[in-house]
């Protein structure tokens, strides 16, 4: 296998005394989707905006594309396409425009863009919208204007900052497709996400963060396999009843986790485990049967869920 | 349905050399895309601005003063030919924070676009550079334009009149580099232009030997002049249209207060935005 795109070693940002990344250790190897999972202020998108060459870390050592950022930011930036949390577009210009000038930023030729332009407006179905000021593209068109300004000089690496957040289900939809079609293709995806179906469907690998750390690292389903089980019982009883009822069900299956609205027991049978809850004399209000995610890797790891 | 192949070719396509030399053209270039939006706006400014100031006071008030002045005149000169050189710089400046201001505020804290184009191979020196460059490229606009209203007006009577269109330049860009860095600090985007604009420039323009010479001034507000761009832009404006008395160390004194608040609105736009874009 070749060197690695990025190597992160004992990465450190403090922003006075508060400590945003701690110490954390990651590689990216090329052609990978790399997913960092956590929830809001986890650290995901400050360490995005150090690999971005951008912001400088405060200690540790990182290696992007063989170049370290500090001393290196626009040699690195130069091939990496970026799409931020926010759409910083160029909001007083067009969508060609805005594809067009951001290709200009990294020196390339009005001939090249011309065709290029075609391509990715084709790529974000943006075609009959290449006039139109940005100001007046939904949520959803903006985002994938912002992805497509991303791969406007065929990036080495493509960096997702939340790439869904905000949108509604069929705008992400749409959105999930052109990011796996991109995966397809090989691009080497570097995405943040407090979706946990998100970085399911589109991380090969990925790192979940709480509070600036790394709390574990592997693939989804290696991640579910080791800090899960193959499948969970989510019953309900009502929300006064809620926790007595965890006290009588502790011991019959692997792990607990009581919410505010409902019980998750882990098992590798959740229809089995239902039946025996029943047998046992109690009658749950609602009860469903469903595989572990990500989400409940997350539950396990820090006793928090993902989204508050 | 996409038929495309996204590649992944930046080690081949990207050049770094053009980036490094060219980078703040790119910059200027989109921020003068920007300005095309509404460039009828921006001629119709031009040109209104100074038709509408030189007909009601130049033409409207100076009727009164030159009647009262007598054959002397104002500075030897018609209130119009007087009055002229110090609108034409503040149309300079008026334009040049118009087009450092608006984008800085909007680049940092409003659509953030800053931090987009940051996010390629362009650095924070660039950015300030080339948005510095684009409000050059709009006070150059209007100054031609309000001189040549001005020549329509007959209000300039020296054959170095032309001359004035560099040093009303220079109290716009010096002005517009100043408020540029200032506008890179700020993160609340309303508030320090209302007081600016309220407390800052407007006494500049009142108490600048705009209407009346400075000299004529109390002495305690005649400061007010010294530290403005405007007053020192204006003395040698009026000289140039139309050889207001100017001593040579004078003018030497004029050129180089300008500059000096050009370089350091340089340099400070360029530190301040590398600084608050590397956070």
């Amino acid at each position: 296998m070749s060197s690695p795109l990025i190597t992160a070693r004992g990465l450190t940002k403090k922003f006075d005394e508060f400590v945003a990344v701690d110490e954390i250790d990651f590689d990216v190897a090329r052609g990978e989707s790399f997913g960092l999972l956590g929830p809001n202020g986890a650290g995901k998108s400050t360490t995005m905006r150090i690999i971005g060459a951008t912001s400088q870390r405060t200690s540790g050592d990182l290696t992007i594309l063989g170049m370290d950022p500090e001393k290196f930011g626009p040699q690195i930036r130069a091939h990496l396409g970026v799409v931020p949390q926010q759409d910083n577009l160029d909001m007083q210009l067009s969508v060609s425009e805005n594809l067009y000038i951001y290709g200009r930023y990294f020196g390339l030729s009005r001939k090249f863009l011309k065709t290029k332009i075609e391509e990715l407006l084709e790529f974000a179905q943006l075609e009959e919208k290449r006039n139109a000021k940005v100001e007046s593209l939904s949520g959803g068109m903006k985002r994938r204007l912002t992805i497509a300004r991303g791969l406007v000089s065929e990036p080495e690496i493509l960096m997702l900052d939340e790439p869904t957040t905000g949108l509604d289900p069929q705008a992400r939809h749409i959105l999930w497709d052109r990011l796996f079609r991109l995966k397809e293709q090989g691009v080497t995806l570097v995405i943040t996400t407090h979706f946990m179906d998100e970085a399911e469907q589109l991380c090969d690998r990925l790192v979940v963060m709480d509070k600036g750390k790394i709390m574990a690292e592997g693939s989804p389903a290696q991640l579910i396999k080791d800090y899960s089980t193959k499948e969970v019982l989510e019953i309900r009883f009502g929300s006064e009843r809620n926790s007595a009822m965890a006290e009588q069900l502790r011991g019959m299956c692997d792990r607990i986790e009581e919410l505010p609205d409902r019980i998750l027991l882990y098992s590798e049978d959740g229809e089995a485990l239902l039946e025996k809850i029943y047998s046992a004399g109690m009658h749950p209000k609602t009860s469903l049967v469903r595989r572990s995610s990500l989400e409940d890797v997350f539950l396990r790891l820090t006793g928090r869920t993902l989204v508050d | 349905m996409s038929t495309s192949n996204i590649r992944q070719g930046s080690l081949e396509i990207v050049d770094q050399e053009k980036i490094i030399s060219r980078g703040s053209l790119y910059v200027a270039q989109a921020r003068l895309a920007a300005m095309m939006k509404w460039v009828w706006m921006i001629l119709a400014i031009a040109v209104a601005n100074p038709v509408l100031y030189l007909l009601s006071i130049g033409v409207g008030v100076g009727a009164f003063i030159d009647k009262s002045a007598g054959p002397a005149g104002i500075d030897g000169v018609k209130y119009l030919t007087f009055l002229a050189p110090a609108l034409l710089a503040t149309a300079a400046i008026q334009g040049a924070i118009d087009e450092s201001v608006f984008p800085t505020l909007e680049g940092f804290n409003g659509w953030k676009n800053f931090f987009g184009m940051n996010a390629t191979p362009i650095s924070g020196n660039q950015i300030a550079t080339g948005v510095f460059l684009a409000s050059f490229v709009r006070v150059v606009g209007t100054v031609i334009i309000y001189w040549f209203v001005m020549l329509a007006f007959g209000a300039l009577e020296s054959s170095k009149a032309w001359l004035a269109i560099p040093t009303a330049v220079m109290a716009g860009v010096a002005f517009g580099s100043i408020t540029q860095a200032i506008a890179g600090l700020l993160k609340d985007e309303n508030m320090f232009f209302v007081i600016f604009n309220r407390f800052i420039l407007m006494p500049l323009f009142l108490f600048s030997g705009t209407f009346y010479p400075l000299s004529s001034m109390p002495s305690y507000l005649q400061w007010i002049g010294w530290i403005s761009p405007l007053w020192h832009s204006t003395e040698l404006g009026r000289y140039l249209t139309y050889g207001h008395a100017l001593t040579q160390t004078m003018a030497i004194t004029h050129m180089v207060f300008l500059l000096t608040l050009l370089v350091l609105g340089i340099f400070f736009s360029r530190r301040i935005f590398t600084q608050r874009l590397a956070k």
